[in-house]
């Protein structure tokens, strides 16, 4: 036995070749390391910003609209319509019966020849209608008009944009034909209010998101109807007064069950429950309302136990101390307190009903709905079904359209988010 | 007068009642008595008392009206004219009822404008029986509590026991609703069972539900596909882009970035859970699909490359899902003591050695818990799947094909019009409920791991 003696340890050199390029390998794996991180982080938010740009590039044009200048003397159409019968108390049917779309067209080729009438909106003529019934003068004489011109009207403007699409011949005819108009003076661009204050229609160019933003307000005015109260009263009551039991459990483990459970399946409940048993309206505000509280009030009731749980005990002892009922502490102390947090809360809430959209599909949102819902069971539409909609339309004039509709209701979340993070910083408290 | 113009009045009423008896207990002193409650308890009794019993028959009564302002129809003598068939009879009576409200300016059937006299005739006495009895019952109400008002009368503990009431009645709706979820879906499913075996909806390959009509044709409703499909999206793709990228951003924001970086870079990363779904759908339909195909088409060569890929939707469902993976591990990895890191910094790891393997393997069960989470989350998401991905039932691992999931069949066998009794319609609720019993085992299974795996430091 001649070995044994173990080497002395001795302390590392770190000046080795060795030793050094180790080191220089772990320093390099920390960088790369780090360069991921910021990678993950960079290509998340830069997804993001992806997402934003492409709405805004496509959306943009979506709040604009092509208008185009009719010069309309209807003595040279077949309208013929009596100024006189407008002033009579039959006004409305003499108007409804005049056929001021064949009037429409017949300008339109006098105008701009054979295409002429193709150059106009399926239903600009209903201006002509609407200003003559404003102003009956306009019968007699030569009157220019501006109307919503068509779709391809609206692709000229765009001019020669580089795409496949924008290759063909006929939109490169009418990129040119756009160009020599707009030369005449005879076309403008402006802000579209029909946008914004119309309904659905299967034009592109005569379509509008007014009525599903009422629908949206109108469901929304429901579900805070319901949710709000209902997950207030549910927070107090787990957090200041349910006593220790299966009972208690049970609630506690439903709600917390309802924030997982996926929103289809309330679209489920909602169709079986609210239209099936109770024979509510299909599609209509009320029963999105109701759907949606459904899904809503769970959020709201976390929310609100959590704000309930800040507000410390010595609060309580205090107004307990001096002779208020456990009811008294709750008005005049708790709630007073912990309002702004369950106020972020329903926000955050609603905020999430308000981009919801599948429970709304089932239970039958999806209808094509031509004019503002007047009431609670009136068929409607919401934003983002409307958006779903129109995402399915064929027509090309949509696509600026849905990412438009796309920007309105990002500046509704982003606003109501805003008013959460506001009130949150403003009343948050530190105890 | 309408149900909301008596609601409103009723109100009005109550809030006449509080003033008039906080008036009358304050007025109401006598010498030496100490008024055992606040006036305000007083006038709450009586409001209370009369809004509460009212408003509850005037629920009632708007629910029932309906029903026998019909049978009164029917009895009378200008129903005997009304045909025998079930669906064209109450076609009629719909008619009439729209024509007597008014919601209707003429009649299609010249039946429906016979029994228009009696309908509006019907609803005008229901409708004065219901403001009458609506308004007795206001006034009795409030006259009883009124008559109540003395200064010993304990009004406090009364208003504050209906309150308790209150309280308990609101938690109750959330066990309600589950309830209502579990009913409707287990009822609906037990009927679509009687019609196809179990076996062959959770064992089957073969999904066309659309050949189902009625001429006894019963479609087929082999669910695997749409596992599978929903698997490929939800669970393998969107989690191949979600797991690297949310784990990453949360060690950066959480360890490497500078406190003012992380403050703005947080909130922008959950802007990202924030944007509705349907933004994502239409962004993954419009942009990333085409993006995707042309990329299998030219640079890979895949020919049957489809525009509506399982992978477009996946990814930007991962892209979705960042947030949830990256707070969740944010809050685990926050959660590891601080002398952990520091004991493995101080042995002179570097900081990367020290997160992968310190802080990461000691806040893995949170981690996962939040990748489980994730998952649910994602095979519940319905409007990116119905946008971007397909409607082909596809048994396949190729993700640049087409393939579909529970959710889209969910949406896409109840929307449009059809009986509701059909198979189709009771498979969705089948659907429904195997998506509903999946997140939930999910989501327990998450909890579990949380709390039995974290190990308890300190």
């Amino acid at each position: 036995m001649t070995d044994a003696v173990p080497p002395k340890r001795q302390p590392t050199d770190w000046k080795t070749d060795t030793m050094q390029r180790r080191i220089r390998a772990r320093y390099r794996a920390e960088k790369r390391f780090r360069f991921a991180g910021l990678f993950a982080v960079v290509l998340a938010a830069g997804f993001l910003a992806f997402l934003i740009v492409t709405m805004v590039s496509n959306g943009a044009r979506g709040f604009t609209q092509t208008e185009i200048a009719l010069p309309v003397d209807f003595a040279a159409t077949d309208l013929f319509l009596d100024p006189q019968a407008l002033r009579g108390p039959a006004a409305e049917q003499a108007l409804a019966a005049a056929n001021f779309e064949q009037a429409a067209d017949q300008a339109a080729t006098a105008a701009y020849g054979e295409i002429g009438p193709e150059l106009l909106s399926n239903g600009a003529w209903l201006r002509i209608r609407d200003a003559v019934a404003a102003d009956h003068d306009l019968l007699n004489g030569e009157h220019i008009f501006w109307l919503q011109a068509s779709t391809d009207v609206d692709f000229g403007a765009r001019g020669d944009t580089g795409t496949r699409r924008a290759q063909r011949p006929e939109r490169q005819a009418m990129i040119a034909r756009y160009a020599a108009l707009n030369d005449a003076g005879q076309v403008r661009r402006g802000f579209s209010w029909t946008f914004l204050t119309a309904s659905d229609s299967s034009d592109p160019t005569l379509a509008g998101i007014w009525g599903a933003l009422k629908g949206s307000l109108l469901t929304m005015l429901v579900t805070i109807a319901l949710a709000f109260p209902i997950g207030v009263l549910t927070a107090v009551y787990l957090e200041e007064y349910a006593p220790r039991n299966r009972w208690t459990d049970l609630i506690e483990v439903s709600i917390n069950n309802l924030a997982a459970v996926p929103s289809i399946i309330f679209g489920l409940l909602g169709l079986a429950v609210f239209i099936n048993t109770f024979h509510l309206p299909r599609s209509a505000a009320i029963v999105g309302g109701l759907t949606l509280a459904l899904m809503t009030m769970p959020v709201i009731v976390i929310s609100g136990r959590n704000a309930i749980k800040s507000v410390p005990p010595s609060i309580r002892d205090a107004a307990l101390g001096v002779g208020a009922s456990s009811i008294q502490v709750l008005a005049h102390h708790v709630l007073p307190l912990s309002l702004p947090g369950i106020l972020t809360g329903t926000i955050i809430g609603m905020s999430r009903a308000l981009g919801e959209t599948a429970p709304l599909l089932l239970i039958g949102m999806r209808a094509f709905v031509a004019s503002p819902p007047g009431g609670l069971t009136d068929p409607a539409t919401v934003l983002p079904v409307q958006i779903f909609l129109w995402s399915d339309e064929l027509d090309p004039g949509f696509i600026e359209k849905t990412s438009a509709a796309i920007i309105v209701l990002l500046l509704f979340l982003l606003a109501m988010n805003g008013i959460a993070i506001w009130l949150r910083n403003k009343y948050e408290q530190r105890w | 007068m309408t149900t909301f113009a008596l609601f409103f009045l009723v109100i009005g009423l109550a809030l006449i009642g509080w003033l008039a008896a906080r008036f009358r207990a304050v007025h109401q002193r006598p010498g030496g008595v100490r008024p055992h409650s606040l006036p305000g308890y007083h006038g709450w009794y009586v409001a209370l008392w009369l809004a509460i019993p009212a408003l509850l028959f005037l629920a009632l009564w708007s629910v029932l009206v309906p029903g026998l302002v019909e049978q009164s129809v029917l009895a009378g003598d200008a129903a005997r004219a009304l045909p025998g068939a079930e669906i064209e009879r109450a076609a009629i009576l719909s008619e009439a009822r729209a024509l007597a409200d008014g919601s209707l300016g003429a009649a299609f059937n010249p039946e429906a404008d016979a029994l228009v006299p009696a309908f509006a005739e019907a609803q005008r006495f229901y409708g004065i029986i219901g403001i009458v009895v609506t308004l007795i019952l206001a006034f009795a109400g409030g006259a009883f509590a009124f008559m109540r008002v003395r200064p010993d009368f304990r009004s406090r503990n009364r208003v504050e026991r209906l309150v308790m009431w209150g309280l308990l009645l609101a938690s109750l709706i959330a066990v309600l609703t589950t309830i209502g979820i579990v009913a409707s879906l287990l009822f609906e499913t037990i009927r679509f069972f009687s019609r196809v075996s179990p076996i062959e909806f959770i064992f089957g390959t073969h999904w066309s539900p659309q050949v189902a009509n009625a001429a006894g044709n019963e479609g087929s409703f082999g669910a695997i596909p749409l596992f599978w499909g929903t698997i490929l999206i939800g669970a393998i793709i969107a989690m191949i882009v979600a797991i690297p990228l949310g784990l990453m951003s949360a060690i950066y924001l959480t360890q490497y970035a500078k406190p003012r970086v992380r403050s703005v870079m947080k909130p922008v990363l959950e802007i990202l859970a924030g944007v509705p779904t349907v933004v994502y759908g239409y962004f993954a339909a419009l942009t990333v699909a085409p993006a995707v195909r042309d990329f299998a088409v030219n640079v890979l060569g895949i020919a049957s490359a489809s525009s509506e890929s399982a992978i477009a939707a996946g990814v930007v469902m991962g892209i979705m899902i960042i947030p949830f993976v990256s707070s969740m591990a944010d809050d685990s990895i926050a959660a590891v003591p601080g002398a952990m890191r520091d004991g493995s910094l101080a042995m002179g790891a570097t900081h990367s050695e020290t997160i992968k393997r310190v802080l990461v393997p000691a806040a893995l069960p949170g981690i996962v818990g939040g990748v489980l989470l994730a998952v649910s989350r994602a095979i519940g998401e319905t409007m990116i799947v119905v946008m971007a991905a397909g409607l082909a039932a596809n048994l396949t691992a190729n993700p640049f094909a087409s393939v579909t999931t529970v959710t889209v069949q969910i949406v896409q066998l109840l929307t449009g019009d059809q009986v509701f009794d059909s198979s189709k319609t009771l498979a969705a609720f089948a659907l429904g409920l195997v998506l509903f019993i999946v997140t939930l085992l999910l989501n327990i299974v998450a909890l579990q791991v949380v709390k039995r795996f974290r190990e308890a430091y300190e």
